[in-house]
């Protein structure tokens, strides 16, 4: 029962989706049908917000009781998640005048300056962290120790330059076909065909992995087989 | 498997198979349905037959191969270097006495890399069960943190160690992609992972996650099916799985003909792809395949 039940459940949301992908106008019950099934999921995904909210509670509190090591960034995170948490939920209305900054999500409250001037600016540091480690991922990569690796640093190189405008003109004064060069038979041509292989592949890959599913065959998700 | 699961199975996959191929006709009759229709109520999308040829051919040898795989007949499956690494990285861990870190991408359960990804999970996790090796399991979405406790609970289940499972083995750490990708970060300084494995859909912190790994001198096995983010993870993993291989590897780590049986189903898939292709561009060379490419455009 624990395990045909949700099978059948799959099968049946699996089927009402192809089913709407291949049925026109005639046929709004299937659309409907299947419009339903993406609301119940967001409702679902809504309310299960509150087990991500007991667990990283729980875990982080965990630790700041046993005063693990780093314990007190534990309890800056679980500190994090009630101030920007809680405000947010309850309605700025609800406040009497001259207090409703500390509620809601409009701009000028607690949660909104929190997540304009902490949250925000710590992503985008994160993210200009990527530079650095692009670079470093490319001084292995690039390393020249295998034919592969010397033609994969002449093409980046290449396609590095193209890609500035410096560099455009510096191969343009070699030769005005070049850039075009690089677009047509290294981005389009050997980049494309490579990345068109990879997607063919998963696409097929998904398809199996969906079909498997649907059918029952697949049950690992489940923690079954 | 006990036999009456068996047979459920086997009932229950034979009839939803029933119910799929009898779905396709009755869709099949939709367009000669739909020519006594008015414009406006057209039953089945014409402009998608395309896709629907393609589907039932696919369907139809995915499970005949899956057949056949039951039947017994032996199937040829290639050798795939990162799953096979993915027992030898967790007896480095149980070795060193440090985690496992496994992380099921960044996408919600309805993405079906996630869902990859947990299914992968689960092998893993008997493994890391059968060796008393720690796991750590930092996902995104709560939908995912139940999706994976239920999975590793009931791998710890099946191998025995109901006991050693630590519901916090999978934990909820961020919602947010940045702030995720830097809490994983601080996991794995800290902590000193001795494999970090990567299954599932990933973004631009592929690379933050994958070059910290290295950093922290951990041995990497990811996958993904993001083209964009393939290169990454080859720079800085030892092993990485592209695009299908990681839709393949729960069945490979499997070693399940049922499963496997589709794997060749998609191979023979890939066949029919290839020929498509020659024939497209024989076609259009000789100025004949206009039809040929306007059959396989997607609407």
């Amino acid at each position: 029962m624990k395990t045909t039940v949700p099978l059948i459940i799959a099968f049946l949301a699996g089927l009402a989706m192809v089913l709407s992908f291949f049925s026109g106008p005639g046929v709004p019950v299937v659309r409907d049908i299947s419009a339903e099934f993406l609301i119940w999921s967001s409702i679902i995904g809504g309310f299960s917000f509150l087990l991500g909210v007991v667990s990283i509670t729980r875990v982080n509190w965990r630790k700041v009781a046993a005063r693990q090591h780093g314990w007190g960034y534990n309890l800056v995170t679980v500190i994090s998640v009630f101030v920007m948490g809680l405000p947010a939920l309850i309605p700025a209305g609800w406040l009497p005048e001259g207090m409703t900054s500390l509620a809601g999500r409009n701009a000028g409250s607690v949660y909104d300056w929190l997540f304009v001037n902490i949250m925000t600016p710590m992503s985008q540091t994160m993210f200009a962290i990527l530079a650095f480690y692009i670079a470093s991922a490319a001084y292995r990569a690039f390393r020249t120790r295998s034919t592969e690796a010397t033609l994969l640093l002449l093409t980046a190189s290449l396609v590095m330059l193209w890609r500035v405008p410096m560099g455009e003109a510096l191969l343009n004064t070699i030769t005005p076909a070049l850039p075009d060069f690089i677009n047509t038979y290294i981005m389009n041509g050997v980049n494309l065909s490579v990345q068109r292989g990879i997607i063919i592949g998963a696409a097929l890959g998904a398809a199996t992995m969906s079909l498997r599913i649907i059918l029952g065959i697949e049950r690992t998700y489940m923690g079954k087989g | 498997m006990s036999r009456s699961e068996q047979f459920s199975h086997q009932t229950v996959c034979g009839r939803l198979t029933g119910l799929l191929v009898g779905a396709f006709f009755g869709i099949l009759l939709y367009p000669a349905m739909a020519m006594a229709q008015e414009p406006d109520s057209t039953l089945f999308r014409s402009d998608r037959i395309n896709a629907l040829i393609l589907v039932i051919i696919f369907s139809t040898a995915v499970l005949l191969y899956t057949r056949w795989a039951k039947q017994g007949k032996p199937l040829f499956i290639r050798k795939i270097a990162g799953l096979d690494a993915i027992e030898e990285a967790v007896g480095r861990a149980t070795e060193m006495g440090k985690p496992v870190l496994y992380i099921p991408g960044l996408q919600e359960l309805d993405d079906i890399q996630t869902i990859a990804g947990i299914s992968i999970l689960g092998r893993v996790a008997k493994i890391t069960a059968q060796y008393e090796t720690p796991l750590v399991v930092p996902v995104r979405y709560p939908l995912v943190l139940a999706a994976g406790q239920e999975v590793v609970e009931q791998a710890y289940v099946e191998q025995g160690k109901k006991d050693s499972y630590n519901k916090d083995t999978v934990r909820y750490v961020a919602g947010e992609q940045m702030a995720f990708a830097a809490t994983v970060n601080g996991m794995m300084m800290r902590e000193r992972p001795a494999a970090n494995i990567f299954m599932g859909a990933f973004f631009a912190e592929s690379l933050l996650l994958a070059e910290t790994g290295n950093a922290a001198g951990s041995i990497q096995i990811a996958g993904t099916a993001l083209p964009e983010q393939i290169p990454f993870f080859i720079a800085a993993c030892d092993y990485t799985l592209m695009g299908e291989e990681l839709y393949a590897a729960s069945a490979y780590l499997s070693h399940e003909p049922l499963l496997l049986g589709g794997l060749k189903g998609q191979d023979f898939m890939k066949v029919i792809i290839a020929i498509c292709i020659l024939l497209g561009v024989a076609l259009v060379v000789f100025g004949v395949g206009d039809q040929f490419v306007e059959f396989f455009r997607h609407q």
